[in-house]
């Protein structure tokens, strides 16, 4: 009896404090979904629940006359696929270097990107935003690309070869007797095996991306070629609270999509780093 | 007898005719590499021969007519010829090697590898070098070329007052460190800049750690109901773009027309308090936003561990009469940290330089009089104030440069003690 109380009393609290941060992770969500349909414009009058919902906001941002908002959406993703793409083919490649060869300039070269992961590329910026001016690539999507590639491989590349190393040598080594070359082992053994490591890769240098807002802002210059981070911002910065509800219909049509992509994908991500992490 | 000291200079010849890329290779009879060295040679003097004298002047000099050198570009080209270089120097080293390792086979009597081995032997060494080009040429020019040109940048005085192409910048050794130290407004900024990025970076991230692995436990309780669509919630602040839900924040957290203003705060009876212009209760905001966007990623990370505890555990912990917080501390605790570790480790290390949640939410502010950083700048959004709003180019690498020295620190003791690090097959 006095068991079953304190098992009562125990669950009790655990729903109420469960509850309660249900409510703290929720209610931020629902509010910019409910504001998404106010009528008004303004932050000042928008409500969670309001009284006559509109879809007129949605309506303004479909509208290419009237909002660049499709042509952001378009940049990001663009942005995101190549590199994605990019990210994959450079780090694995990387990375099976450094998990199967034992060539000169290995430990350093693993040291160097250890260290270099702990540094954000950003840190640096006044120097990618001279660089990009140098060559010309200022203003240019390319220019962002190679810059998240780069961005994206040191740390990917742990991650991967944490992964790689668990993949037994004997594998590669019996194919190797068998008359297999270097190519077609990386691509008919390893990589197969690999396949949950560039999964957990190609999402994170397709989030990143998406996520990034400094590089953005610093790289982009003209209107046409923001991205979503650059372009919803510059909607609140500019006179904040004015056209706060087209921010937040812009904000939902972006945030369900990945939100519904990473629910998807959430166990890869945690057994990849927990994988990667312990080992690497 | 005679054989042996005549071939003892084969080595020796063959490193001397490599003054000249190649000909210690066609000394040695190996044609086809000296072919390939002579032609890297060849082209890297034809290419760069007029290239890398200007680069190198512009490094030293930044410039010496004013409107007309652009000290920045200078610097820029100098840094690209000084990589060009060491990337020359080193295939020159590797050439004078090859010749002499290769001559030196000779003496000792050894047969050369034939075309057809030097063939092989080629795509055997080389294809891990092979395979990391294409990331590495990336990394030099988007990561190093930065880091570089960062380190140099801090011992020049470019500034709004010193800024090409109307000015030339000039090399100023120590003199932006010992301004930041010296000078009254850069150190006392440097100072409370410093202090609140580490309370920030210890605040923040411990409580979403602390959050994150109390809900996990609580979550994964056996006879709580309910367990999968409660964990899909929790990790939803994970899933969102996080700049999109720091706006929203900001939209929140506005001081007249935000909600927690208007509507949350006075149903508990409290009035409004100035989230966005007294600097206390930014930060108070900021470290909870920070927990509420943290804490799933340690959430969904503890989960995994704990779904991997085997039940036998804990039921011979029963057995042997532990109690509920026995059990908590010597099972559950342990192997929860000890599995994440490395984890919350880069979770301090993002935190320390987390830019987007200080700068989307209120800019770094509410400005302080006296200093020239916001009451909420860390040291990277500082970093971004004196580089894009104040123009302070010198200044911002130099605080650049301390900060990469703090990170790196912090990095390298910590993958020192790990074990990883230290086993031979695994680095």
């Amino acid at each position: 009896m006095n068991n079953k109380t304190s098992k009562i009393i125990r669950l009790t609290i655990s729903y109420i404090l469960i509850l309660m941060m249900i409510f703290i992770v929720v209610y931020p969500l629902l509010w910019v979904l409910g504001s998404s349909f106010n009528p008004g414009q303004s932050l000042s009058g928008s409500k969670m629940f309001p009284d006559n919902p509109t879809l007129k906001h949605y309506q303004f941002l479909f509208d290419l006359d009237k909002s660049k908002y499709l042509l952001w959406y378009w940049n990001s993703m663009k942005i995101s696929i190549i590199t994605m793409v990019l990210s994959v083919i450079a780090i694995s490649f990387t990375a099976y270097s450094f998990s199967r060869y034992r060539f000169v300039g290995r430990k350093n070269g693993l040291l160097t990107f250890l260290i270099l992961q702990m540094i954000p590329n950003f840190a640096a910026l006044i120097a990618i935003f001279v660089l990009a001016n140098r060559t010309g690539l200022i203003d240019t999507h390319i220019g962002l690309i190679l810059v998240y590639v780069g961005g994206q491989i040191p740390m990917s590349t742990w991650l991967m070869k944490g992964y790689l190393d668990t993949i037994p040598k004997e594998l590669d080594e019996s194919a190797k007797m068998d008359g297999a070359g270097h190519l077609r082992i990386f691509f008919q053994i390893v990589m197969p095996l690999a396949k949950p490591i560039i999964a957990v890769v190609a999402l994170f240098s397709f989030i990143a991306p998406l996520g990034d807002f400094i590089l953005a802002r610093i790289l982009l210059r003209s209107e046409d070629k923001f991205t979503l981070a650059v372009g919803l911002y510059e909607l609140v910065a500019k006179q904040f609270g004015n056209e706060f509800t087209k921010f937040a219909a812009g904000a939902v049509l972006i945030a369900i999509p990945i939100a519904i992509l990473f629910l998807m994908f959430q166990k890869y991500f945690v057994s990849g780093l927990t994988a990667g992490g312990t080992k690497g | 007898m005679e054989e042996i000291k005549t071939t003892t200079h084969h080595g020796r010849n063959a490193v001397l005719l490599s003054i000249i890329p190649g000909f210690g290779q066609f000394y040695n009879k190996q044609f086809l590499k000296g072919f390939i060295f002579l032609i890297l040679g060849l082209s890297f003097g034809i290419v760069f021969k007029d290239i890398l004298p200007v680069g190198f002047w512009g490094l030293f000099t930044l410039g010496e007519i004013s409107k007309l050198d652009h000290s920045v570009f200078l610097l820029v080209d100098g840094i690209i010829a000084l990589i060009i270089t060491i990337m020359g120097l080193g295939v020159y080293a590797m050439n004078l090697n090859d010749a002499y390792r290769n001559g030196e086979k000779r003496d000792r009597g050894f047969n050369l590898n034939s075309v057809r081995q030097q063939y092989h032997n080629l795509i055997d060494n080389g294809f891990p070098y092979l395979m990391i080009t294409p990331g590495f040429f990336l990394l030099i020019f988007v990561v190093i070329f930065p880091i570089l040109f960062v380190a140099l940048l801090a011992f020049t005085n470019y500034d709004l007052y010193h800024s090409p192409p109307a000015k030339l910048v000039d090399w100023v050794g120590f003199q932006n460190f010992i301004d930041i130290f010296k000078l009254d407004i850069w150190r006392t900024t440097f100072f409370a800049v410093l202090a609140w990025t580490i309370i920030w970076t210890f605040g923040a991230t411990t409580l979403q750690v602390g959050i994150g692995i109390f809900l996990a436990i609580l979550v994964n309780q056996k006879d709580l109901k309910g367990k999968a669509i409660i964990r899909t919630i929790m990790i939803l602040p994970w899933a969102v773009p996080s700049f999109i839900t720091i706006l929203i924040f900001s939209g929140m957290f506005n001081e007249t027309f935000g909600v927690i203003n208007r509507d949350i705060l006075p149903f508990f009876g409290i009035e409004g308090l100035s989230w966005m212009t007294n600097e206390t209760w930014t930060r108070l905001a900021l470290i909870m936003i920070q927990t509420w966007l943290g804490f799933p990623f340690i959430f969904a990370m503890t989960t995994g561990v704990l779904q991997s505890i085997p039940d036998e555990l804990y039921e011979a912990a029963t057995v042997d009469g532990a109690s509920i917080f026995q059990k908590f501390f010597s099972i559950t605790l342990p192997l929860v940290l000890f599995a994440t570790a490395p984890i919350i480790i880069t979770q301090y290390t993002f935190n320390f330089n987390n830019f987007n949640v200080i700068f989307l939410f209120n800019g770094g502010g509410p400005a302080i009089p006296g200093q020239n950083a916001g009451g909420t700048d860390i040291l990277i959004s500082w970093i971004y104030r004196l580089t894009m709003t104040s123009a302070q180019y010198g200044k911002a690498a130099a605080v650049t440069m301390i900060l990469s020295v703090i990170v790196i620190s912090v990095a390298l003791w910590q993958f020192k003690r790990t074990k990883s690090f230290q086993e031979e097959d695994m680095m």
